[in-house]
């Protein structure tokens, strides 16, 4: 894929952050994931908390809703942004992984296992890796653009047989899908129905460990090999590096961590069925990330979080005697176009590490 | 498929000091490898047999034979269009021959997948420039260096011990081959910003990063001044000093003369002469060949 | 598994299976256009498509025609037709050009990577979808009964309707004309030459901006004939018309090879028969997943479609 000079906006500030010690960036960082915490009490401060908080929709569930998005957006940027691969449809990951964890929970399903939530996750995890690998596996010796077409077939295959088939019980779908375990001092479950913020906090604790680990995986030869395949395919494997091989590890780190989203996402709704796995929504998550900024975690968070975050938004807002969430949908789509065209690197480019390199040098020098 | 040693800095510097004849290893694993074909040469490191490519109605190249030895620097010249950059195509698993054998250390190439014959000890550079150009200079050679890293996915992400060893030695080696080429200031530059000299620099440095036996270079002097040209077939030297079987494609006679051992010239895909740089330059066929004049022996 | 049933009525879908396909064919043009000359997927065509399924409508309400009315003489039915579609074409040609300017110019001016582009055109059909969905109350609409399907032609137990004989008729002409266009006009020389090397037709002079224009413009006008035709076919369109159609389209262009004028052909009319095969064997659920399966098992085995790719070898 070839690359366009690249605006390099961001890069003081990075550099700047880049250039302080190792203490102080781990400061940062804590500060930042500890505000993310507190995010469910914005609306507190004054003047300017009120401004940030959604109307049409209370503003706990806003930032859950926002919370899949960005665990998706991360997801899909490990195999759009890292390794470069166009994945039309990665909702039927999101799809796989909700509908095992229905499956394995719910009083409706077959199986008739009924197993606590917890439970569930390390098997839906799991199949939803082997899904990856298994669509991966014939289709990523294919040419970018067919790849893209078959992965949304992928997805609309996941939802034409949830729709026809009677083990995934189409348009009734599976309720009393079980809440996360958990129970507060006064007794009352933690996960309940009535305030969305433990949601939150769990979406945003599952959050900062895949961002831990997507980092990891940046910051190593995966990444590199990830970055090399995307940039010269080609002169990627005569330098040795066995393309399929990482081609299908993001494909399945990006199941994975899509399959995470969907249960999550399971467990707060306590109901799905098939209407909710439509194209639209994998379409809007690829938006997000290159609207963020493609290949980078910030850039996948930023965007995850807006798409979100402007439609909710925008509820329950009239302007001119017609209510703005009508149009939710179409301003999106004007923004989208807006932030291309004004950014087309995404509002945070990718120019990442060649900051943390010159960090780095410094620390191997003296050897 | 042999995994050599990881270079330590060490034994590079060690290697840079002395210019002496210290290899850069490839391990031992390599002479247990089961040898196939009919026993050659025995200091031949790769054989190329009878090979034949066609594409479509085109002959590319014409039953190409040469054997390149141990530590020597070998040119493949002929003008353009040749067949040249084919045959090294095919030696390094881009094109496969339409027929004939390819053998390196006795082993065939034959169907070998790219980035096995990169790990059995086979680097190139390419005739156009082709690093990875949002890489900093550092980052592409360790690409290189990977190839013989063992790190798995699940060691990255829970970086587990092999990542830091790996990531610790590949950086050294890699910071030693950029040195090595003489671009060690540049390390941290995005490669895109390099001037197309260290561009050209880079590329070695890469190729040498994943260890190789045979390092084959497509016209790395292509668009050098005088100056530039001599600064480096002294790198090249200096590359064969340590070890490396250096295989070279130009078009570029007089460069050639200057820093090879033995010479195969190729003209419309055959094969038209093999010798010593003055055997070749005395050659009538190859004159012809240079000069335009179609001969009977092409 | 309904294998008697596909047997018994293989005539019948057959020609549903090619009336379908002919609508998928000229709509996966505009992919297929775009496609071989900047190597894009533009994600908006399918909501060209869709302006076109309610320009022609809005045009036909005009002359107080709706769903309730009764069908027109020969004469009115063949002059509101014609309307129709110079109306669905107008609007479609002009949507792509508004596509082109809008989302794809400024990016290339600034020289973005491919993935940008596929976003601002993601962003363009999701505003072009919206707006016509706020504006339509998210309700279908129907169309008036301009042709009112009747067997023309009985061969054993195939009826082939008037309506069925207009689409393919009007497909293959539609696709003759576009293949003589680009094979033989000097515009269409100028498509070719950039489809196939642009650097090159840049020093030859032929203006790469004015190629694209018109590649948007022509893919638009075959949206548009497409449009009229689905509409007539359904007897419905809603917002989402343009987004369901477009994936089955973009498939057919791919399965005959994206760039590839012919390719086009061969994919719709394949994707069509294809999907009414599935569909009366496994139930019509199953119609679009059948489409996928095939074109991922056709990729596997030719992995650049059926024609291969260039558009400037369309005769390859």
């Amino acid at each position: 894929m070839s690359t366009a000079n690249g605006k390099t906006n961001g890069r003081a500030m990075r550099g700047l952050f880049g250039r302080q010690p190792v203490a102080v960036r781990v400061l940062v960082m804590v500060l930042v994931a500890v505000a993310a915490y507190m995010l469910p009490y914005v609306g507190s401060i004054p003047l300017i908390g009120p401004q940030i908080i959604t109307q049409g929709i209370d503003w706990p569930s806003a930032l859950f809703n926002m919370s899949y998005y960005v665990l998706l957006a991360l997801g899909l940027n490990v195999v759009v942004g890292y390794a470069g691969l166009l994945d039309l449809g990665y909702v039927g990951f999101f799809a796989v992984g909700a509908y095992c964890t229905a499956l394995l929970t719910s009083p409706d399903s077959i199986l008739k296992t009924e197993w606590a939530w917890l439970y569930s996750i390390p098997i839906a995890l799991a199949i939803t890796m082997v899904a990856g690998v298994l669509l991966g596996w014939p289709t990523l010796r294919l040419r970018g653009d067919y790849l893209a077409i078959v992965t949304l077939g992928f997805a609309e295959i996941i939802r034409i047989v949830a729709t026809s088939t009677d083990i995934l019980r189409g348009e009734r779908g599976f309720s009393s899908i079980p809440h996360p375990p958990g129970e507060g001092t006064d007794g009352k479950p933690i996960f309940g129905v009535a305030d969305a913020t433990p949601y939150f906090w769990l979406g945003l604790t599952v959050i900062i460990l895949v961002i831990l680990g997507v980092r990891n995986l940046d910051r190593s030869r995966v990444g590199r090999s990830w970055l090399a395949i995307r940039e010269d395919e080609e002169a990627a494997e005569i330098m040795g590096v066995r393309t399929f091989k990482y081609k299908l590890w993001a494909f399945a780190i990006g199941a994975f961590i899509g399959a995470l989203g969907g249960t999550i996402w399971a467990g707060n709704q306590n109901f799905i069925n098939s209407a909710t796995f439509q194209l639209q929504f994998s379409i809007l998550v690829l938006a997000g990330v290159v609207m963020g900024g493609s290949g980078n975690i910030a850039g996948a968070i930023l965007g995850g979080a807006l798409i979100s975050y402007i439609p909710d938004r925008l509820r329950g807002i009239e302007a001119g005697g017609v209510d703005l969430y009508e149009y939710r949908f179409a301003i999106f789509g004007f923004a989208i176009i807006l932030i291309m065209v004004l950014r087309p690197q995404g509002l945070i480019p990718s120019r990442r590490r060649a900051m943390e390199l010159k960090d780095r040098e410094k620390e191997v020098a003296p050897q | 498929m042999s995994e050599p040693h990881i270079e330590t800095p060490e034994q590079l510097d060690e290697a840079n000091a002395r210019r002496a004849d210290v290899p850069i290893p490839t391990g031992p694993a390599t002479e247990e490898e089961p040898r196939s074909g009919r026993p050659a040469d025995p200091d031949a490191l790769l054989e190329v047999d009878d090979v034949t490519l066609r594409f479509g109605g085109v002959v590319a190249l014409n039953s190409v034979s040469f054997t390149l030895r141990k530590g020597e620097i070998f040119g493949l010249i002929g003008p353009n269009g040749a067949g040249k950059t084919t045959c090294f195509n095919a030696i390094t698993g881009v094109y496969r021959p339409t027929s004939g054998g390819i053998r390196f250390q006795g082993e065939s190439l034959v169907g070998k997948k790219r980035h096995q014959i990169t790990t059995s000890g086979i680097a190139r550079t390419f005739q156009n420039v082709r690093l990875f150009p949002e890489m900093t200079a550092l980052e592409n050679v360790m690409v290189g260096a990977d190839a013989h890293h063992k790190t798995s996915v699940i060691s990255a992400l829970f970086r587990l011990p092999r990542h830091w060893r790996e990531e610790r030695t590949g950086r050294a080696r890699s910071l030693e081959l950029l040195r090595f080429v003489g671009i060690e200031h540049r390390a941290g530059e995005v490669s895109r910003n390099l001037a197309y000299g260290e561009q050209r620099r880079l590329e070695i440095a890469r190729a040498l990063a994943t260890n190789p036996t045979l390092l084959c270079l497509d016209e790395p002097a292509a668009g050098f001044n005088p100056a530039e040209k001599v600064d480096l077939l002294n790198l090249i030297k200096k590359i064969r000093d340590t070890g490396v079987t250096v295989l070279l494609i130009e078009h570029d006679m007089r460069l050639v003369m200057g820093v090879t051992d033995r010479i195969v010239v190729l003209e419309f895909g055959k094969k038209i002469a093999e010798g010593t740089p003055a055997e070749v330059r005395d050659n009538p066929a190859v004159i012809a060949a240079y000069l335009g004049v179609p001969t009977d022996a092409a | 598994m309904n294998f008697s049933g596909l047997i018994q009525d293989f005539g019948p879908l057959t020609i549903a299976g090619l009336t379908q396909g002919a609508i998928i064919a000229l709509f996966a043009l505009g992919y297929t256009l775009v496609y071989g000359v900047l190597r894009l997927i533009n994600f908006a065509h399918s909501e060209v498509f869709l302006v076109g399924t309610y320009a022609c409508l809005i045009v036909w309400g005009f002359f107080g025609l709706d769903q309730n009315s009764a069908t027109p003489g020969m004469g009115a039915v063949i002059g509101y037709l014609l309307i129709g579609l110079v109306a669905a074409i107008l609007i479609s040609g002009v949507t792509a050009l508004a596509v082109e300017v809008v989302a794809y110019r400024p990016l290339r001016r600034r020289n973005a990577p491919p993935l940008a582009f596929l976003i601002t055109a993601i962003g363009a059909s999701l505003f072009i979808s919206e707006v016509v969905g706020v504006l339509t109350h998210r309700n279908q609409r129907g169309v008036p009964n301009l042709i009112r399907p009747t067997d023309v032609l009985v061969i054993g137990n195939m009826h082939i309707t008037n309506l069925q004989i207009l689409i393919i008729g009007l497909a293959l002409v539609s696709m003759f004309a576009l293949d003589q266009f680009i094979n033989r006009s000097r515009l269409g020389r100028g498509i070719r030459a950039v489809a196939q090397n642009p650097d090159a037709a840049a020093l030859m002079g032929v203006n790469k901006s004015r190629v694209i224009m018109l590649v948007f413009l022509v893919g638009g006008l075959m949206a548009g004939i497409a449009a009229v035709m689905y509409d007539l076919k359904i007897g419905v369109t809603r917002f989402d018309a343009g987004f369901i159609l477009g994936i089955e389209a973009f498939t057919a262009a791919v399965l005959g090879g994206i760039g590839n004028l012919r390719g086009a052909l061969l994919g719709g009319l394949l994707l069509g028969l294809v999907q009414v095969y599935a569909a009366s064997l496994l139930g019509s659920e199953w119609l679009r997943a059948a489409a996928f399966i095939i074109l991922v098992l056709i990729l596997l085995f030719r992995p650049t479609g059926l024609l291969g790719e260039s558009l400037g070898r369309a005769r390859a």
